[in-house]
């Protein structure tokens, strides 16, 4: 059930730290110099980048909890009006809402079900809680444990079962599975999944493309602070509906695809002045990856490559 | 030939033993990969055969010779999950590197490990290139055994088979073997074949 508006759509977003490189002289490092995405409701889209890419900056961006010294260009637009950090901060904890990578985000002196609660005792939250809980699969009791009564398993689907109280129109999950084999990975995607058909759009975000292939409905591939592609996860079911040569280098990489080690390290931020980044890693690398390079529509995606034919607009 | 003999461990007075008379044992050269849920004590395990743990019971074994006394550096290596817990945050790169008696001149290189790199402290460098040192650092010429626990879980896939290729042709070269734990069982099947152990499953 996807409608045609976005609930969160980003265009061209950039975001710079101001920093001291002397005594007295101050600088700029651009870590997110290019990224656009789109999120519908009911949708699941994955943002899948190396680590050290800067990709939870993007999460941070969306929820206004950028630091001070950051500047951030480009358009965020969410419900058809623009995201500044002051609707985000007004937003976030109740419409917009992010799942965080780590378990140790839960408060270790207060009850379950006095954290999904946020401190409120009436009818109407407390049959919340229960009904959130047995959502996720948790027995009413759980809502009397601390967090280090919980399994590891447990914990994450009360970060979960939180982030799901208040009826999230939009969720940012940073690395939601992190260590977790593909069964137990996709159990805590199914949640996710629950949260999309009730109307929310998810935007994952994370390092492990297996995962999003089997989980996410569109991947979005960031690579050195530019989205390189935009696909549907069913074009990464083999190399040649993949249209960006780094999305193909991942793709071959995978155990079971190849595990083909395509050459060359991730850039540091700010080393790249201009141009595809991905440039002197590419094999089909020309002069002309050394200009502007356009995010061009195709198919249905997105992809940001001066290389036209040969790769199918399916 | 590296060998765990009936091993029983817990930890503190935990309830439970995290391991039970486990048996487990590894050739010159072979490549073994264990999978298992979390919370199963592969980490664990690793720390019992590399030395770093001592088991309640039970015996390890390296050429039938225990390895617990032993003295100098330790042919049974272990690298981690997080390097950046590993590493000491107050040496730089190259002192690190030298605790390791590691053929720097041939491996470095073969690694993707930049020269300006050995003069950086640990916070200075991204998970992916600390975890190329920490796997530089446990192949020091006289590494017999490598225990790899989930050294590739938190890398993009192109840096996870980079890595992997790069061990692959050093441990075959070395004829050193290899013990890899991971909860990807593609990852597992592509380096070891059908030797992967599956250990069993337990609920939340």
């Amino acid at each position: 059930m996807q409608s045609r508006t976005p609930i969160l759509e980003i265009k061209n977003l950039g975001v710079s730290f101001t920093r001291y490189t002397g005594l007295l002289s101050r600088g700029h490092l651009d870590v997110i110099t290019d990224l656009s995405l789109s999120v519908h409701p009911g949708e699941i889209v994955a943002v899948i980048g190396a680590s050290g890419s800067g990709k939870s900056l993007l999460a941070h961006t969306i929820l206004g909890i950028l630091p001070h010294n950051a500047t951030v260009r480009g358009q965020l637009v969410y419900d058809n009006t623009p995201l500044t950090p002051q609707r985000a901060a007004a937003l976030r904890g109740h419409e917009i809402v992010l799942v965080p990578q780590g378990v140790t985000y839960l408060d270790p002196l207060m009850k379950v079900g006095g954290q999904l609660a946020q401190g409120k005792t009436d009818a109407e939250t407390t049959g919340r809680v229960s009904e959130i809980l047995s959502m996720f699969g948790l027995r009413d009791r759980t809502k009397d444990l601390y967090p280090f009564q919980l399994s590891g398993g447990m914990a994450r689907r009360v970060l979960i079962a939180s982030a799901a109280m208040e009826h999230p129109r939009l969720v940012v999950a940073d690395e939601p599975t992190p260590g977790l084999h593909m069964e137990a990975a996709q159990r805590v995607m199914g949640h996710f999944r629950e949260l999309a058909k009730g109307g929310a759009g998810i935007l994952m975000i994370t390092h492990d493309l297996e995962l999003a292939i089997a989980t996410a409905d569109r991947i979005v591939v960031f690579y050195a602070g530019v989205t390189v592609e935009d696909a549907p996860a069913c074009n990464f079911r083999s190399a040649s509906t993949l249209r960006h040569p780094y999305t193909r280098a991942l793709y071959r990489a995978l155990p079971g695809n190849g595990f083909v080690a395509a050459p060359g390290t991730h850039p540091y931020p700010g080393t790249i002045e201009h141009g595809c980044p991905y440039a002197p890693c590419c094999t089909d690398a020309s002069p002309a990856c050394a200009g502007p390079v356009p995010y061009r529509k195709a198919g249905q995606g997105y992809v940001r490559c001066v290389l036209q034919g040969g790769f199918p607009d399916a | 030939m590296l060998e765990a003999k009936n091993i029983t461990f817990r930890y503190g007075n935990d309830e439970r033993d995290i391991l039970q008379d486990f048996n487990f044992c590894l050739s010159p050269g072979e490549r073994k990969g264990l999978l298992a849920p979390s919370g199963f004590g592969k980490t664990t395990l690793c720390k019992i055969l590399a030395g770093y743990q001592r088991p309640d019971q039970g015996v390890v074994l390296l050429d039938g010779r225990p390895l617990y006394p032993f003295k100098g550096y330790c042919p049974v290596q272990m690298v981690w999950q997080h390097p950046e817990a590993v590493l000491d945050p107050r040496m730089r790169m190259k002192a690190t590197l030298a605790e390791g008696k590691v053929d720097a001149g041939r491996i470095l290189p073969q690694l993707g490990i930049r020269r300006e790199w050995l003069e950086r402290y640990p916070h200075e460098l991204s998970g992916g290139e600390l975890q190329r040192f920490a796997i530089a650092r446990a192949l020091g010429q006289d590494t017999r055994f490598l225990l790899a626990d989930e050294i590739s879980a938190m890398l993009d896939a192109v840096t996870q088979a980079q890595i992997w290729q790069f061990l692959l042709h050093e441990l075959a070269a070395r004829n050193t073997g290899l013990l890899t734990v991971s909860h990807s069982e593609s990852l597992l099947k592509q380096l070891c074949g059908e030797n992967v152990l599956y250990l069993r499953e337990k609920m939340d």
